[in-house]
This record gives structure tokens, sequence and C-alpha cells, in this order.
């Protein structure tokens, strides 16, 4: 009965997303996009915890037996990014209902629902599959609703952004589809776990290696890994509020993930280890960290601030991965959780502010946080949760990250988090002291019909979204259990141990 | 009821008394009420749990969000002297504070009654901390929790001094604090305090030096030079914020936590074995002489209060860095002394800015004959802060001179602690006592008008400077309390 249910995370936003694209109403169509974020949300909660003890659910597409048809293998990792992509699919909604017409023109209002289901499934379908060619579909899926939802921006950049984020996207789904190209052709296999399974087979071939490279880097490509960032933070930047908060928490996470699987489940680990891999994503992963928060701390736009503060949080994760230790994988299983809440929240509380002054440049939103106390203070929260101070969510990740490192003695590794750290104080400062000690000045709002008063005041389910974001970041900074026994399951499955 | 839960309680009534304040906005009486409702409960609880208090353990988690690292309390003597004193100065603090912030015609008065609540369950977790790493969250949690009630008045002026504020002491704390504790943890393997000292033979002794310093540096709370510069900039604060939390609560979680990494992480025979301390208590004897010089030249009273309390803390911490028994037993004494008689003078100082509008030395002159029951007071605080008998002052400097004597590390350094103690009781006089001294004898007040400040602003008065007289007589429950400390 369980194995059945995994495909409905699936089916259930498939159907939906056509019948919303009908709507026309914003209400309607909010309200279709919401029940099915809720339903994923549940759905993927009850799998967590059918799988949390380490046990595997398997559900074989259309009762093909794999190799060769397509199964979804579920363990506690996938479990959990469906589980952290749908809740944050459930908050996005909250915040979308009143952010969404003001951003969306009317007529693409169903539409840019309709897309935001189908990112949802492929983001879905990313978690679940096992089945490497089913994964490219899904991560098409994901990707191609991602350009055209940050096409919808309400600047003319959006679409210069998503039209370079287009280019480089597929470049990635390209090189990773003539990897798994490759690797059917040596192997004769799709199916992860076959793959692995008779991997010794077919080891020595030139053609695994090729196969092995190229799809690390279309992946890496998607996941935002430096030096392959540069189509992020405009994407971030100029897409719609709603999207940036979706994209921002989930689609580098499931392409992460899929690199984690690639890693982990498909190519043994010894394989990679061998091409100095480790070491390479090592010191990819220090050099984003700090390029990432330098390059925020000089942002003078709050939206594309959190966007390279991304690049570097994707930084940490990396690290994390490529320390290969226990505690390393738990580290950067749970900054994958803790990173998604912590800029969910952030980029929410951009969208208020986007929401209440049409702006994002920090000039222009000058002692703005003084007139919206309390949006002020979840952003705060959210931003020392960024920095890593203790009590909150991104102190536990560091703490992890910082413990790994010291125990394989990678001196360089704490450096590199130190000093990220001390950017990060430097680029959330900067947003503190511009919304809240610059002194005030009147603020320039673009393109709203006078006596408009929606400007003035603030939603309540914007704040509602906003303080469920900043809450989580203190609640699971203190009552670590949930999040802790996840990637800790998680990182002892990937080591085999 | 178990004396776990009592202990709890301390947490949980500020907290509880800020809910119900924060909701009576239209009912200042009834808000005023219970604000003095939760200030006695609370200190009901500490006197209760110092009387039950016997030697077992009495604790509890709160959450651990990572193994070994837990959020815990436990109830122990030292703790228990702090959370004593700020309870109990939060009777006196909220009964001038009726008085005061009516008389002041202050706006947003819940928000205030509201965030000094929080602050003081702050202050009871950071009283009652297990371990560094709660200790470390309370710390920062009272520096975000205060931030509000300095800016307070909210003009331009305020918002700089709370940029001050907010900037050194939230840095400091993470730049220098939170390095220091994992590097404690990565050598200890724990955060716990121990008696004797965590660190004690788990550290290279070259290292504590080192060590120690970036606790110094980073627990700038404690005031101590160069980053000392965030208390006088929240002096733009109402008085009774200055008051309890610039001269009692939020300073003196500072000098608390640098004895409690002294004692309970070094260790302060490891301190002394190691000699880290031969010339790092230069650092608290220059705080002490430069604050005090500085005191002379500021003509605003507050600031001149702000840089007396620099010199004053900076005399806990030379208690710590001495480290022998009777140097700690004098700087955690001189914790509840000071406390006492820095209060007053700040109560004093707001009594006059209320009534006389006058914030200037200067301005001073011949006004002590107008308001004598303000001036005495000054005058009691100030003469205990000088250490002189009949006052309480006496007790801490009689043992922060004696641990002094038994200093057995560098001449040079011995003579310092000396030197620096009693010049500066020198320097007290010339910058507190000419004040009352002017008030009294000096010249004549042109304003006939000015008369004693509003009841309620009295009777918080009055408490702490009986308090400096009866602690003279009877410092036994201050005196037992920081023995244990001490060991």
């Amino acid at each position: 009965m369980t194995e059945q249910i995994t495909i409905l995370l699936i089916v259930i936003p498939l159907i939906a997303a056509p019948i919303t694209a009908l709507f026309k109403q914003n209400f309607y169509a909010w309200m279709i996009t919401l029940l099915v974020s809720i339903c994923c949300g549940v759905i993927s909660g009850y799998i967590l915890l059918e799988v949390i003890d380490g046990k595997h659910l398997i559900y074989e597409l259309g009762g093909w037996r794999p190799p060769w048809g397509i199964e979804y293998k579920i363990d506690s990792l996938n479990a959990f990014i469906a589980f952290i992509v749908s809740v944050i699919a459930i908050v996005t909604n909250i915040f979308a209902y009143r952010s969404v017409p003001t951003e969306i023109s009317k007529q693409n209002i169903g539409l840019f629902y309709a897309a935001m289901q189908l990112c949802l499934l492929g983001l879905l379908g990313i978690a679940l599959t096992g089945d490497i060619f089913n994964l490219f579909v899904f991560l098409e899926i994901s990707s191609l609703s991602s350009y055209a939802l940050i096409s919808m921006g309400k600047k003319r950049q959006a679409l210069t952004a998503a039209f370079s984020y287009l280019i480089l996207g597929t470049i990635g789904a390209t090189f990773f589809l003539i990897g798994v190209g490759f690797l059917f052709a040596a192997s004769g296999s799709l199916n992860i776990s076959d793959i692995a399974n008779r991997f010794h087979t077919f080891e020595d071939m030139q053609l695994v290696v090729t196969a092995f490279i190229f799809i690390v880097l279309g992946l890496a490509l998607k996941a935002a890994i430096f030096p392959l960032h540069s189509w992020l933070p405009n994407a971030y930047g100029f897409a719609p509020s709603t999207v940036s908060i979706f994209l921002s928490a989930t689609a580098t996470k499931v392409s992460i993930y899929a690199l984690i699987r690639v890693l982990f489940d498909l190519y043994p680990v010894d394989y990679w280890q061998s091409l100095l891999f480790p070491q390479i994503l090592l010191v990819l992963g220090c050099v984003g960290v700090i390029y990432g928060s330098f390059r925020a701390w000089q942002q003078i736009e709050i939206k594309r601030l959190l966007a390279f503060s991304s690049v570097a949080q994707i930084g940490y994760i990396i690290i994390g991965i490529a320390l290969m230790s226990e505690l390393g994988l738990t580290a950067a299983v749970i900054h994958l959780f803790n990173h998604a809440i912590i800029k969910a929240t952030l980029f929410i509380g951009a969208g208020i502010l986007i929401y209440r002054s049409n702006t994002t440049k920090l000039e222009d939103l000058r002692g703005f946080g003084a007139s919206m106390p309390w949006t002020f203070a979840a952003i705060t929260i959210a931003g020392l949760s960024l920095i890593g101070v203790p009590g909150t969510v991104g102190f536990v990740t560091k703490w992890y990250l910082l413990e790994a490192a010291i125990e394989q003695s990678k001196w360089i590794v704490v450096m590199a988090i130190v000093i990220g750290s001390v950017f990060a104080i430097a680029y959330i400062w900067k947003i503190v002291e511009a919304l809240y000690f610059n002194s005030k000045r009147k603020i320039h709002i673009h393109n709203v019909k006078s006596g408009d008063i929606k400007v003035a005041t603030a939603s309540k389910s914007m704040g509602l979204a906003l303080w469920l974001g900043a809450f989580s970041c203190i609640y699971f900074g203190l009552f670590t259990e949930f999040p802790f026994a996840s990637a800790y399951a998680v990182a002892k499955g990937l080591l085999g141990l | 009821m178990e004396l776990t839960y009592w202990l709890m309680l301390t947490i949980i009534t500020p907290v509880a008394g800020a809910l119900i304040i924060s909701q009576l906005d239209k009912y200042p009486n009834i808000r005023e009420a219970i604000t003095l409702i939760t200030a006695f409960s609370l200190f009901g609880i500490n006197i209760w749990l110092y009387l039950q208090h016997d030697g077992a353990t009495y604790g509890y988690t709160f959450a651990e969000p990572i193994e070994g690292l837990a959020i815990s309390f436990v109830l122990n003597d030292f703790g228990l002297l702090f959370a004593l004193i700020a309870s109990g100065l939060w009777i006196a603090t909220s009964i001038y504070a009726i008085g005061y912030m009516r008389a002041h015609h202050e706006t947003h008065q819940t928000r205030f009654f509201t965030l000094f609540a929080v602050a003081i369950a702050g202050v009871m977790a950071v009283a009652y901390a297990e371990n560094l790493f709660t200790l470390f969250i309370f710390y920062e949690f009272l520096t975000v929790s205060t931030y509000p009630l300095v800016t307070h008045a909210g003009t331009r002026e305020a918002k700089r001094g709370g940029r001050i504020y907010i900037l050194i002491l939230m840095g400091s704390s993470i730049l220098f604090f939170l390095p220091a504790m994992i590097i404690v943890w990565f050598t200890a393997g724990s955060l716990e305090f121990v008696k004797g000292g965590l660190l004690n033979g788990a550290l290279d002794p070259v290292y504590v030096l080192p060590l120690l310093v970036l606790f110094l540096l980073g627990i700038s709370k404690a005031g101590i030079m160069p980053l000392h510069k965030w208390l006088p900039s929240a002096m733009v604060a109402p008085t009774p914020v200055s008051a309890l939390l610039h001269a009692v609560a939020v300073v003196k979680a500072g000098v608390f936590s640098i004895v409690k990494v002294v004692v309970f992480i070094f260790g302060t025979d490891f301190i002394t074995e190691s000699s880290a301390n031969d010339w790092l208590i230069w650092v608290p004897a220059i705080t002490i002489l430069m604050a005090s010089f500085i005191a002379l030249t500021k003509d605003n009273l507050k600031e001149r209060l702000a840089y007396s309390t620099i010199s004053q803390l900076s005399y806990i911490v030379l208690g710590a860095m001495i480290a022998n028994q009777l140097s700690i037993v004098g700087a955690s004494m001189h914790i509840a002394m000071h406390a006492f008689a820095k209060i007053a003078l700040f109560f004093a100082a707001g009594a006059i800015l209320v009534t006389a509008h006058k914030k200037y030395v200067s301005e001073l002159k011949g006004l002590g004959r107008q308001m004598p029951f303000t001036f005495v007071v000054f005058t009691i605080g100030t003469l205990s802060i000088i250490g002189l008998p009949f006052f309480g002052g006496m007790w801490s400097k009689w043992y922060l001179i004696s641990g002094g004597l038994e200093f057995t590390g560098v001449q040079a350094t011995y003579w310092m602690i000396l030197i620096t103690l009693s010049v500066s009781s020198m320097l007290n006089i010339f910058y507190l006592l000419s004040i009352p001294i002017q008030g009294f004898f000096a010249g004549e007040q042109k304003d006939v008008q000015i008369k004693e400040a509003p009841v309620a602003c009295l009777i918080g008065m009055a408490i702490p400077t009986l308090m400096t007289l009866y602690l003279f007589f009877d410092p036994d429950i201050v005196y037992r309390l920081s023995l244990a400390v001490a060991g």
C-alpha cells in the first residue's frame, strides 16, 4: 500500500497542473496549487516516517520489473529531499496568494500556477526516481518550467536572466544526457542500482570516465557549484518573489541531491576517489564559500545579495560532501534542509519588502525596517541563522562541518568557514544597517496606481509564511532531533555503514 | 515541590510576566501592578532557592541541539548571587521606573516594561547556565533583547548609540567569544563548568594566554578597554535602563561570564601555574585608571557614571585575573557591592533629570539644597564605591586588596595592582564625590521651583541605598556565596 502512495507525489501535480492552467482567477488557481502542495507534503512526510529507520520502499512503474522498467526506490535521502521540497512548496504558496497578483500579469496567472506545479512535480520526480534517464526527464521538466517562471518577472532583465539560465541549463542538461548515454553504452542499463551492481564488469572502459565527467559537470551546472554559478544571481535576482523563494530553497538542493546519488550510489566511491574528485570538490567548495560570501557583501540589491549568499551556502554543502566522512555528509544533508529554511525565509522577507515598496535596492529601502518592525525582526533572525549564531539552524551545520574538518585536520576548510562567516556577518549587517540604522528616506514607489492602499499593509498570509520560516530557523536550531536523525541515517546509508 | 521546578520558574516567571504586560497597553495601572508582582515573585523564588539550596545538584536540560552541547540550567552559588542581585534590584528599578517613565512622559511604555521583563529572563538564564554554550546563547540573547530598550527614544541619536551597542557587543562575541568556545570544545571535548577548571590538564599551558585574551576580547560586556565604547553609547537609554541593565544586569553578565570562565573553564590554579596572568593583569588595571581619568573629563552626568562603571567593572576582572581565592571572593563580592551603589547613583542622576531637567555636572551647583534626599543617596552611593567604612563597598575592596597582596607573579605587576587600587580610589573622590560636594556647598540655584522626584522614584532610590548600608554590617550572604565560588 505504502509503495503505491509514492507515485501519487508525481501524479497529483501532473493532473492538477493542466486543470490549473484553465483558471484565470488568482484565488482558484492558488487554491488548487496550495491543496496540491499540502497533499504532497502529507504524503512525503508519511513516507519519510516509513523509511527513516533504514527501510526501502520500492515501486515499479507500470509493473515492469527493473532494470527494464522504471523503478522508484525510496530511502531516507529521497524521502528527506521530497519532504523539504513539498514543505517549502506549501510555505511558498502561503506567500504567493497576495504576491502573485501584484507581480504577474493577469492573463498569465493560471499558467504561472500551473508552471509552479510542474516545477514541483519535476523536483519531486528527481528526488524519487531510481532510473538515471527518468531523472534526466524530471530534471528537464523542472528546469523548463523554471525558465518560464523566471521570465515572468516584472523587470525586463528577467527575460535575459531567464534566457541565460535557459542556455546554461540546457548545456547542463545536455552534458548530463551525453553522460547518461555513454554510461548506457557501456553498461546497457539505466537503472541506478543495476549499474552500480554490475559496475566492475565495465569499470575499465574509458567511456565510463568520460560519462562520469559529463554527468558531474551537467549536474554541477544545474546545482550552481562554483565556478558554474553565473546564471544563478541573475535568475534569482530578477524572478518574481514567489519563484525566487521556491527555487532558491529547492532547485539547487535537488540538483545537489542528484549529484550525491551519482557519487555514492551510481559510481563506486573508490572509483572517483582515485580520480582525485573529493580534493577537487573540496577546493571548489572552499573557494565557492569565500567567493560567494565576498560577492554577496558587494551587492547593493537585496535579492542579488541573497542569491550570491546561496552560492556560498552551496559551497558549504559541497565541502561537507567532499570531506567524505560521516560527520561531513551529515552536515551537508542537514544543510540542505537548514539552508532551504533560511533562504526561503530571507526571500519571503525580501518579497514582503518588494510587495510594500516595489524596490529591491538597499539604497531605496533605507530606514524601511523601522516601519515594518516585525518583518525586519524575522529577516534578522534568518540572517543570524545564515551567519551561524548558536541557537539557530545555521550553527548546527557549521558546527558539524567544523567538527568534520578538524577531525581530518583540514585547516584550510576551517579557514574558509571562518572567512565565509565573517563575510556573512558583513553582508547581513549591510542589510540590517540599510533597513534600520540609516536615516529614513522617502521610498519611491513605481508601477502602483495612485490611491492603491495595498502597499501600505503587509498581508497576514505573507506574515504567516515569514514567521513560519523564522520560527523554524530557531526551532530546528534547538530541537535538532528530526533533521539530525534523518541526515545521520542518510550519511550512514551513503557510506554503507 | 522539587527545587528543579523552582529553578524553571526563574525563567518562566519573567517570560510569563512579559506576555501579560504586553497585552495591557490600555491599562497602565494594571500593567505596572503586574510588573511589580512579577518582580516580587521572581525575587521570592530566588530567595526560596537560596534558602533551600542544600548542596545537591538541581538542574534540567531544555534542548540539546548537538550531542554534548546542551542548553541546560543548574542551581549554583555564583548564579544564585547574580540572580538575587538582579531580581532584587529589578523590584527597586520597577518602582523607580513607574515614577520616572510617567514623570518623563515617555512613549511606548508597554514595550519598555515588556522588554525589561524579557531581559531579566535572559539574565536569569545567564546566571543559572550550566555550561559555556548556554551562557553564550543567553549572553547574545541579552544583547538583542536590550537593544530596543537602548534605542527606546527612537531618535537619530538613540539609533546611533544603539548601532555602536549592538556592533561592539555582538561583533566581538561572534569574532572572539565563539571561536574561543569552539577551541575549548575541541581541546576538552566538553563545555561544562567544572570545579578546578575544565581545561586544567587538557590544554598546553603555552596556549592559556592567547585563549584567555580571546575570552577577554569576546566578553566585551565586561567593558574592558579597548572594547568599552558601547557602554557610554548605551547611555542614550532611559535612566531605569541605564540603571538596571548598564550598571547591573548586562555589564554584570559580562564580568560574571569572565569570572565563570576563569574559575570553571581555566581554573585559578591553572592560570597561576601557566603565569598567563603575569602581564594580562595590566589590561584591567590600565582600564581602571584610564576610565577614571576619562570620567574626570565628562561633564554629562550619565556618561561620567558610565565611565565610572567601566572602571569598577575592571576591578572585578582584575580580581578574576589575580586568580587566588581572596581575589575571587573580592571579585564576586564586588559584583554585588558595586551593583547596589551604582544603581543608587543612576537613580539619583535620573531623578535630577526628571525634576530639574539637568544633564550636566556643571549645572548641579547648589541643587543639593533643593533635592537633599537625592543628593544624600548620591553621596552614600559614592562613598560605597570609594570603599569607605559603613558602606558595603568596603568589603569587596578589602578582599580585592588582600588578594592583590597575595599575588605571587612578577614584581612589577604586584606593584601595579596595589598602585591601581589605591590611586583609583583617590580618583573616585575627584570625579564622583565632587558632585554632591558642589551640590551641597557651592553656588546657588536660580530656579527655586525644583522639588524632589516623584514618590515612586524616591522609594526606588531608597532600597539600594539602604542595602549598601546594610551590607556593611551584614555581608554574610554575599560573602558565603562568593566563598563558594572561590572554592
